[in-house]
């Protein structure tokens, strides 16, 4: 349809991103062989959480969506958050 | 509209396309014949659930075995569930009237996505098939309840894979049902039709499908999980592997407390569609409604935990579960109190649909508030797996979508059909089930409180006056709904011809013809800055 | 207001195939995230016992993984954009790329697998359950679950990639209609997305 233009992303911007996911992804693996303790995990997912960001926003397009589109999977993200969060008020809490 | 023209088209009952009579039907995209092979299809489960339901009340009519031991028993009230639950509850109104309606209302053609949409029908059928080969195929019918709870659900000698698949595909269905609507009703609401003008029951489905898209794939996973432990062992839910079955009851619920607001938002829905039809007036508090069918959707999602308060569930998880539920609560009250103010010095016609719809109230306050009981720590400790359970469970279920599925199919059945029922008997029919339904529920209340478990084929002596009133309730009802379905099949073939518009509504599937013609409307209809859908002087 | 839905000659609407496939997507999120609270709870429970079964898995192998993915999701964004340029002969070359890729994936997971197996660790052996502790049955049980699951999402990613270049190819998939591609390329970056948090939780936590 004509008015739903389509934003033509640059190969450039695809590139870098890649750049940066593979940085990402290496500087995790090196994160982990530090001692890190219990923060290991959460360095790594740490790491995960802004590699996903990347992939959402750029390859999978989200920076040019409508704004509705991007509230959804912010939603969806956030209930999945919310529903881990309570399940642990039961498994953190037991005796 | 173009009354003539709409005379002279073939409506979707008789068009006929590439292929003749069944084939037509089940080949054919159409949103209306979809909704109708739904309707028949959960019909005849229906009627296969109506038949094992009556079987175990009358096992229960005496202590001791009656007809059947407890094995068959076990197996009988599984397949109850199963049935009842996942092929005709949950499809029931949204994939029913929302396919033949929705589409309809927002003044659209179709859905989205047609072919999607009779795939989906597919699946449905596939689903059954499945669960069906369970009862009569391996070692028996399933005995683990509804629920497939584990560690007993991959212990259990039974035939209980099928089962466990057929409700996964059933599962998928639903998925791609809701998936269906949420695109529709976001792209191709008619030029006008803004999200504060939707009829209600769109609102109340676009709340459905939400949790059908989020809720469902949870037990997808969950089912898959108990399939794989029968099958390798993995270890997830077992005990003896480390595995923890509480878990399994978290993962379990995290799907099937939505599916309760999968089966009951709908129902609100198609009851706020009626009131204020035959009040003639207003409805009162649109945007309540529509902020409180979000508000139960997306707080519906996080209460799961009430089912496992006795489970061994840390106590700071039941007191947030138990706090939840009493506030999710807040939103049915709002429901309710808007639709007895829509009514409240409305021009009433009192007409079979409002019948079933005040009686829709009446069990749905008794359903909800017993609710309240089992939210309730202390009490739940009390009433816990006793036929409280069942009372309330079919209170709200039974009562609350059942009969809203009834105010439904009397509401919009000269749209559907393009002929009027007999309202004498249809009225008939209702009292006749209402009176049922009260017999056969009520009594489990009181056998509840007094301490009578659910679940067994046997009691003990001092719970069978209210038993015996139970199982004579059943025969009431099931005398009530022979009434109203015969009722209606008569008239389907022969009733009077129904006018475009019987009950006078404003919405839009009254603003064509009945049954409606193959596409629906002649031209996309526009709505003017100040229609809407309820605007009765 | 959305002006398309009544344009009688005009069935094709891209952004409700759009929405579809992100609405179809939110639901394979939900049913891994399924998996991920059974993970994240027998990780909580079990914390030693997952660290000492993680050192099993490779981190090599699990790292080539994640960087083939995140390349071919790289390809597959960038034919989405050649397809917009008309350049079908590269559109169709980068999906081949990320068809090769994702097939050299699972050839990697079958030897990892293989390996596993030839040490007598799957689901329900007797290897696993006499030698290993309960929490490291259930992080193997759980790796099996999640990379399966996974890796048969790669399968249906590349079928629908394939089909999406079979359309490319005859042409009905071009650059005025490019959903088919376009959802194609939103389902491998899920795939992809998904991958990458498998990878820490499983290979990185020892």
């Amino acid at each position: 349809m004509s008015n739903e233009k389509h934003h033509i992303v640059p190969y450039r911007v695809y590139a870098l991103v890649l750049v940066a996911l593979l940085a990402l992804t290496f500087a995790s693996i090196g994160i982990v062989s530090i001692e890190l303790g219990k923060y290991t995990v959460a360095a790594a997912l740490i790491f995960a959480t802004i590699k996903s960001f990347l992939v959402l926003t750029y390859f999978m397009h989200l920076k040019y969506d409508k704004p509705y589109i991007k509230a959804m999977v912010a939603f969806v993200f956030a209930i999945f958050f919310v529903v881990i969060v309570i399940t642990f008020l039961d498994y953190l809490y037991r005796t | 509209m173009h009354k003539e023209q709409a005379a002279n088209m073939s409506n979707y009952l008789t068009y006929q396309g590439k292929y003749k009579g069944l084939l037509g039907w089940i080949t054919s995209t159409d949103h209306k014949r979809i909704g109708l092979l739904y309707l028949y299809s959960i019909l005849t489960m229906f009627s296969v659930g109506v038949l094992l339901g009556l079987a175990m009340k009358l096992e229960l009519l005496a202590p001791g075995k009656t007809i059947m031991d407890a094995q068959t028993y076990n197996s009988t009230f599984t397949v109850h569930g199963v049935i009842m639950i996942f092929m005709v509850v949950v499809p029931g109104l949204p994939a029913v009237f929302g396919n033949f309606l929705m589409p309809i209302m927002i003044g659209a053609k179709d859905v989205a996505f047609p072919k999607l949409n009779l795939l989906s029908w597919y699946l449905y059928v596939a689903g059954v098939f499945l669960v069906l080969a369970a009862l009569f195929f391996g070692n028996g019918a399933p005995d683990t309840g509804w629920t497939f709870y584990a560690p007993y659900s991959f212990k259990t000698g039974t035939n209980l894979l099928p089962a466990v698949f057929g409700a996964f595909v059933l599962g998928f269905s639903s998925i791609l049902t809701g998936l269906n609507f949420l695109v529709t009703i976001h792209r191709m609401r008619c030029p006008g039709m803004k999200w504060t003008k939707l009829p209600l029951f769109v609102w109340t489905l676009y709340g459905t499908a939400w949790i059908q898209l989020l809720a469902t794939p949870v037990v997808g996973i969950t089912l898959v999980l108990i399939a794989l432990e029968r099958l390798f062992g993995v270890g997830v839910f077992d005990p003896a592997l480390g595995g923890d079955p509480i878990l399994y009851q978290h993962l379990f619920w995290i799907y099937s407390h939505p599916a309760v607001y999968i089966m009951i938002l709908p129902a609100m829905g198609a009851i706020s569609e009626i009131i204020p039809t035959f009040a003639q007036k207003q409805v009162f508090g649109y945007k309540a409604i529509i902020a409180s069918t979000m508000a139960i959707a997306f707080v519906g999602y996080l209460v799961w935990g009430h089912h496992m308060f006795t489970a061994g569930m840390s106590g700071t998880a039941q007191y947030y579960f138990s706090l939840l539920t009493f506030i999710v609560a807040i939103p049915s009250a709002i429901k309710v109190f808007n639709w007895i103010s829509t009514m409240y010095k409305g021009s009433i016609n009192v007409q079979t649909p409002l019948y079933w719809a005040a009686s829709f109230i009446f069990v749905f306050m008794i359903g909800g508030l017993s609710g309240l009981v089992l939210g309730a720590l202390a009490t739940d400790v009390h009433v816990h797996d006793t036929a409280f359970v069942v009372a309330h469970f079919h209170y709200i279920v039974f009562g609350g979508t059942g009969f809203a599925f009834m105010a439904a199919i009397h509401y919009w059945f000269p749209k559907i059909y393009g002929r009027m029922y007999d309202k004498g008997w249809a009225n008939a029919g209702w009292l006749v089930f209402f009176i049922g339904f009260l017999a056969l529920y009520t009594p489990m209340f009181y056998l509840g409180m007094m301490g009578m478990p659910r679940r067994y084929y046997d009691y003990m002596k001092e719970f069978q006056g209210g038993n015996i009133l139970s199982t004579f309730g059943s025969w009431i009802l099931a005398t009530g709904l022979v009434i109203i379905i015969v009722n209606l099949v008569k008239s389907a073939r022969h009733g009077t011809p129904a006018e475009m518009d019987p009950w006078h509504s404003k919405t839009l599937e009254w603003q064509v013809s009945s049954p409606p013609s193959v596409e629906n409307f002649d031209e996309i209809p526009e709505i003017a800055e100040n229609d809407g859908p309820y605007n009765y002087k | 207001m959305e002006q398309n839905a009544h344009n009688e000659h005009v069935h094709y609407d891209a952004e409700a195939s759009k929405i579809g496939m992100w609405l179809f997507i939110f639901t394979e999120l939900l049913l891994f995230g399924g998996l991920f609270i059974v993970y994240s709870v027998y990780r909580f429970m079990n914390q030693e016992a997952f660290h000492l079964a993680a050192e099993e898995l490779n981190t090599t192998i699990g790292a080539i993984n994640t960087v083939l993915l995140l390349v071919s999701s790289m390809t597959i964004a960038v034919s989405t954009t050649t397809l917009q340029l008309k350049k079908k002969g590269l559109t169709l070359f980068l999906l081949g790329i990320t068809v090769i890729i994702g097939v050299v994936f699972l050839v990697n997971k079958y030897f990892e697998w293989g390996a596993k197996i030839e040490h007598g660790i799957w689901p329900g052996s007797e290897h696993l359950k006499t030698a290993f502790s309960q929490g490291e049955i259930l992080f193997f049980g759980l790796y099996y679950v999640m990379t399966g699951l996974h890796a048969l999402h790669i399968i249906i990613g590349l079928i629908i990639i394939l089909f999406a270049a079979h359309r490319v190819y005859k042409g009905t998939v071009n650059e005025n209609r490019a959903a088919l591609l376009e959802n194609a390329g939103l389902y491998w970056h899920l795939v992809d997305l998904i991958w990458i948090f498998l990878f820490p939780l499983f290979y990185l936590i020892h």
